[in-house]
């Protein structure tokens, strides 16, 4: 289905303000909305928001038996679904184009990867092993959904808590509930931020971070990338759009390395925040 | 079994005999394939891509058609057969569908969309053989059927993956290579330099990244002579056969070969 275009006095409104390096929020060309965060009651809930796009990541564990082929890891899944509720262009069931975008980035950035330590989820190998699901949701579609699912998705990777397991002996496995056992974090090996750029047809025009919905429709091109604080780049994607030096492609790549620093102390800092709020005794 | 293969040993080789920045074998047969307007079957060393452009023509769903540009209509099939073991392929495949996506994308911003309204140009992708660099071969193949099938375009597109094994850049990669070390797969325009398209999906230091990028678009220039060379020849072989039979009267053997 395709989405009704933005009419013509939004996009010359658009156009001109860009090319004198203004955008219609009010920020700077390379400047990212702040991202919010609520963390849930439960651990593994977080409802991360970049401006008016809202995503809730989810991730919960299952104990399983493994995959034959790989008896000693453990297995991550990502359920991710855009409902119309997020926007009206999106029809449960059929796949859009973005979406199927959305969810290969996921894919890519969570999985392909390797942020988390699969072999560390392993119980009992070849038997037990936990299957650890992150399940988003889309709230609500203000530009730049890729960036806010991901960062949504990791920080509840981070906040998340799996229940401590003891083996006994060669069989015996005991599940300690969080009442007994304080849970054990995830063995998070690095945390992966997505950033989108988008490109316009005019050569003058500079190219933006972080886009909302009517620059990302009236963008000539889009390029993501997605790496760590240890200036690694996980995922990097420029499909087609306006052609772009290379000198560009890595000047924003700089940017990117400099936002990704940012974000990770603030996102530090807030998972403290909100772990000290939690009351954990130890007795 | 068992012995490590070493993905680039000392002497400088890799596992294929290679040395770093060698390019595989590249063949182009852009001869005449089904009802296509335009079609190339080619293949990287041992990947191989079968490519049919129509179009520009009537658009099959109206609903799908733009007013003022083309539609362009891009279908990937894998071959079962195409990887080592046997694997067949879901019809709405999430990743099938992002590398026809993909394919779409880098397109659309070459070919002359604009000077055909309300039409459609389909690009069928047809994956024979896989051995690394897939998309590569599918982004070239597809820039030969489309200029064989006279589509207008801005530029000629030429895609090569670049992959890092340590400190040292490679390019060209095969899937023992791809399987190891991390790539990119970068599209690039002949005549402005300019890359239409960058991808990489494992992770490499920044720093790399930049030696790999630069290199890959330089190789993409090499590619480009390739492609021309092909082009040129097959226009000559087409322009010859078009001429009228009276220039050859003296040659008694009025067999025309078509090759």
């Amino acid at each position: 289905m395709r989405p009704p275009s933005p009419s013509i006095p939004e996009k010359e409104f658009l156009n001109s303000a860009l090319k004198q390096n203004l955008r219609i929020d009010g920020r700077a060309p390379l400047d990212m909305r702040t991202p919010v965060f609520i963390f849930g009651p439960e651990l593994g809930w977080v409802d991360c928001s970049l401006g008016k796009t809202r995503v809730i990541a989810y991730v919960d564990a299952k104990m399983v038996k493994p995959t034959p082929e790989r008896p000693f890891e453990g297995m991550i899944t990502i359920h991710s679904e855009l409902s119309p509720m997020a926007s009206s262009e999106y029809e449960t069931g059929r796949p859009s184009e973005e979406e199927v975008t959305i969810t290969r980035m996921l894919d890519k950035i969570i999985k392909r990867s390797d942020a988390l330590d699969k072999e560390s989820l392993c119980i009992l190998a070849g038997q037990r092993v936990w299957h650890i699901r992150l399940s988003l949701h889309f709230l609500a579609d203000a530009g730049n959904m890729v960036d806010c699912a991901c960062l949504a998705g990791i920080v509840a990777l981070r906040h998340f808590r799996r229940p401590e397991v003891e083996v006994i002996g060669d069989d015996e496995v005991i599940v300690h509930s969080p009442l007994e056992r304080a849970p054990m974090p995830l063995a998070i090996h690095h945390s992966p931020f997505c950033f989108t750029f988008a490109f316009f047809a005019d050569p003058e025009t500079p190219p933006i971070l972080d886009p909302t919905q009517l620059e990302q429709r009236l963008s000539a091109g889009l390029m993501s990338i997605a790496l760590n604080a240890q200036k690694e780049i996980c995922v990097l994607q420029k499909l087609g759009g306006v052609p772009q030096d290379t000198e560009e492609v890595l000047r924003l790549v700089k940017v990117a390395v400099a936002q990704a620093k940012e974000l990770s102390n603030t996102v530090d800092a807030k998972l403290t925040a909100d772990w000290e709020t939690r009351k954990v005794e130890v007795r | 079994m068992g012995s490590r293969i070493e993905i680039l040993n000392e002497a400088g080789f890799r596992s294929d005999g290679r040395r770093q920045f060698e390019l595989r074998d590249l063949t182009i047969d852009l001869s005449k394939h089904g009802e296509a307007d335009g079609s190339a079957l080619i293949s990287h060393g041992l990947t191989q891509v079968l490519v049919s452009a129509h179009g520009p023509r009537e658009a099959k769903m109206r609903s799908h058609t733009f007013h003022d540009r083309a539609n362009i209509n891009v279908e990937v099939v894998v071959a079962s057969f195409s990887t080592g073991e046997r694997r067949k392929r879901q019809r709405g495949d999430k990743r099938v569908l992002e590398f026809a996506a993909t394919i779409k994308s880098t397109f659309e911003p070459v070919i002359r969309t604009n000077l055909y309204p309300r039409s459609q140009i389909d690009i069928y992708v047809q994956v024979l053989q896989q051995d690394g660099s897939t998309l590569q071969t599918c982004i070239n193949a597809a820039t030969l059927a489309l200029m064989n099938a006279g589509i207008p375009m801005t530029d000629f597109v030429c895609a090569v993956t670049g992959g890092v094994h340590s400190t040292s850049p490679m390019l060209d990669l095969s899937t023992l290579e791809e399987n190891d070390i991390p790539h990119v797969t970068v599209a690039v325009m002949p005549k402005t330099k300019k890359v239409v398209l960058v991808t990489m999906e494992t992770r490499l230091h920044v720093d790399r990244f930049e030696e790999i990028l630069n290199l890959a678009r330089d190789a993409g220039a090499i590619l480009h002579q390739e492609m021309k060379e092909a082009i040129l020849a097959r226009s000559a072989t087409l322009v010859a056969l078009a001429e009228p039979v009276t220039k050859n009267q003296n040659k008694g053997d009025d067999d025309v070969v078509m090759d």
